[in-house]
């Protein structure tokens, strides 16, 4: 008896945590399906888009452009340093150019993102629960799913692709102005090596990717804000579950996303 | 049965093993102040959210005039409900004239922005609160003003009911009787149906024309205000008394 409880008191927690996984995938794949319903019925809130293109695109625009003009930079001295072993410094501007807009372009400008945006569309929507305005929004005949989650997936999933473009950008003068400054070279090859080396599906793939990581963002944020538990720490717990469960999707779709483009 | 606004019927509600209602009928007939009463964890406010359609129960059946609400579309039943909660629930994001405007700007039918801010504006004076706090944001106000903003925005769209989820709570008590007297004319002068749940005495006194207390899950005592004082019946006698000992266990 003492053997079968020990046994059964291991297995418990394994089976048990295991079948709240499998609870919250669930409840995610049914939240994805009702965020598409809505997202094609009328009403639209056109208003309540504009003010989240602006709040999700617009501001974050320079923790993209920041993180991507550093990591082009370093990107182009770390591959100096590899590629002088093999005397094919040459290559800097056509692996800055790629290795920006096909992987660090959409997955940092999509981390550092995730950490902005999730986290306050977590909180912000967190709080609207707990202090009942998610039940007044019903009682006002108006649906959450439509004025909150609606818009703010939307907009994500729009303007990620938009910020990661102009992040790319960013990266590569990044790395043509180290290049250029700190490594030698002239400043007419190497633009010219960044062109004619970067093929548009390298450009598209990248955009896709920060598309998807757009709408993993603020889905996760709407998410989590939605299902937080009362009081203050429970808005707090729900924000930190939206950033780390939108950072672990990005890495995550980001290399099946990269099997499928590959 | 086609006399009463809202008629409740063995509504059953539990959360994991916790019993809150436990097959619980209620009937509000047209134009009646219901007062619901009751301790904390009750589920007074559970039984307020059930009616709306904000928590969905176990079992039972809720009518307004006679029909069933599963049979009535959501948004059309919900259009003639009006909403006081607790805390106000306003909208930071808005300031106030939208956050009473609510319904009218992004409601079912959409009225132009001006007639609705004019609406808005009335009803901020019905509640007493001066035109130039319009303009202002919900966490720019006191308690009070913010009650009062509740109540503006709950009768904005002139519903056929209101639900009061404890008005009076967190007030002093001197904005409590002035809340208290609001809601009293309100649910007079636009001849609403309305149910108030609350622990506050003086609130009942106010506002009710019908009393329901509930206790364990079910109705303890129901019956006019007037025969509030002259029941026997011992629950409703700790319970209006303040007691500490009687039928009601007080966990300490």
């Amino acid at each position: 008896m003492t053997i079968y409880k020990s046994i059964s008191s291991f297995f418990k927690p394994i089976g048990r945590s295991t079948l709240d996984l499998f609870q919250i995938i669930g409840k995610i794949f049914i939240y994805i399906l009702e965020t598409l319903i809505h997202l094609v019925r009328p009403p639209f809130y056109w208003r309540e888009f504009a003010s989240c293109i602006f709040n999700i695109g617009y501001l974050s625009l320079p923790v993209v452009g920041l993180t991507a003009l550093f990591t082009g930079a370093a990107l182009a001295l770390q591959i100096y340093s590899g590629g002088a072993r093999f005397n094919a410094e040459s290559v800097v501007p056509s692996i800055v150019a790629i290795g920006m807009v096909r992987e660090l372009g959409p997955v940092l400008g999509g981390l550092m993102v995730a950490g902005r945006v999730s986290a306050s569309i977590a909180a912000e929507i967190g709080t609207m629960k707990v202090t009942e305005q998610i039940d007044a929004l019903t009682t006002l005949s108006t649906n959450p799913m439509k004025y909150l989650t609606v818009p703010r997936v939307l907009a994500a999933t729009l303007s990620l692709p938009i910020l990661v473009a102009i992040g790319d950008i960013i990266g590569i003068f990044g790395g043509y102005v180290v290049a250029i400054n700190r490594l030698g070279f002239n400043s007419a090859t190497y633009l010219n090596n960044t062109l004619s080396f970067l093929e548009s599906s390298d450009i598209i793939s990248g955009l896709v990717k920060a598309a998807v990581f757009g709408f993993i963002i603020a889905l996760m944020g709407c998410y989590h804000g939605m299902n937080s538990d009362r009081g203050a720490q429970g808005v707090g717990k729900a924000t930190t579950n939206a950033v780390v469960s939108a950072s672990v999707l990005i890495l995550t779709t980001n290399y099946l996303l990269t099997e499928l483009f590959f | 049965m086609a006399g009463f606004m809202i008629s409740v019927k063995k509504i059953k509600k539990s959360f994991n093993e916790n019993i809150v209602l436990d097959g619980i009928s209620l009937d509000v007939s047209k134009g009646e102040s219901m007062v619901v009463i009751g301790g904390s964890g009750t589920g007074k406010s559970v039984l307020l959210k059930i009616i709306l359609g904000l928590i969905k129960p176990d079992s039972g059946k809720i009518s307004i005039e006679g029909q069933d609400i599963l049979n009535i579309g959501r948004t059309k039943f919900l259009d003639r409900f009006g909403m006081l909660f607790q805390g106000g629930a306003l909208f930071d994001s808005l300031n106030v004239w939208q956050n009473i405007a609510f319904r009218l700007v992004k409601g079912q039918h959409p009225m132009k922005k001006s007639d609705a801010k004019d609406i808005a504006l009335q009803k901020l004076k019905r509640v007493g609160l001066n035109p130039n706090v319009a303009d202002l944001f919900p966490s720019e106000l006191s308690g009070g003003m913010q009650k009062r903003v509740g109540l503006a925005r709950a009768i904005a769209s002139s519903p056929e009911i209101i639900f009061f989820d404890e008005p009076t709570t967190g007030l002093d008590p001197i904005m409590a009787g002035v809340i208290n007297e609001l809601i009293r004319e309100i649910v007079v002068e636009m001849g609403v149906t309305a149910i108030t749940i609350t622990h506050d005495m003086t609130s009942v006194r106010a506002i009710a024309d019908r009393v329901a207390m509930i206790h364990n899950g079910l109705v303890q005592w129901t019956g006019p205000i007037k025969d509030l004082e002259k029941s026997n019946d011992p629950y409703l006698n700790q319970f209006l008394n303040g007691e500490s000992k009687g039928p009601i266990e007080a966990i300490r």
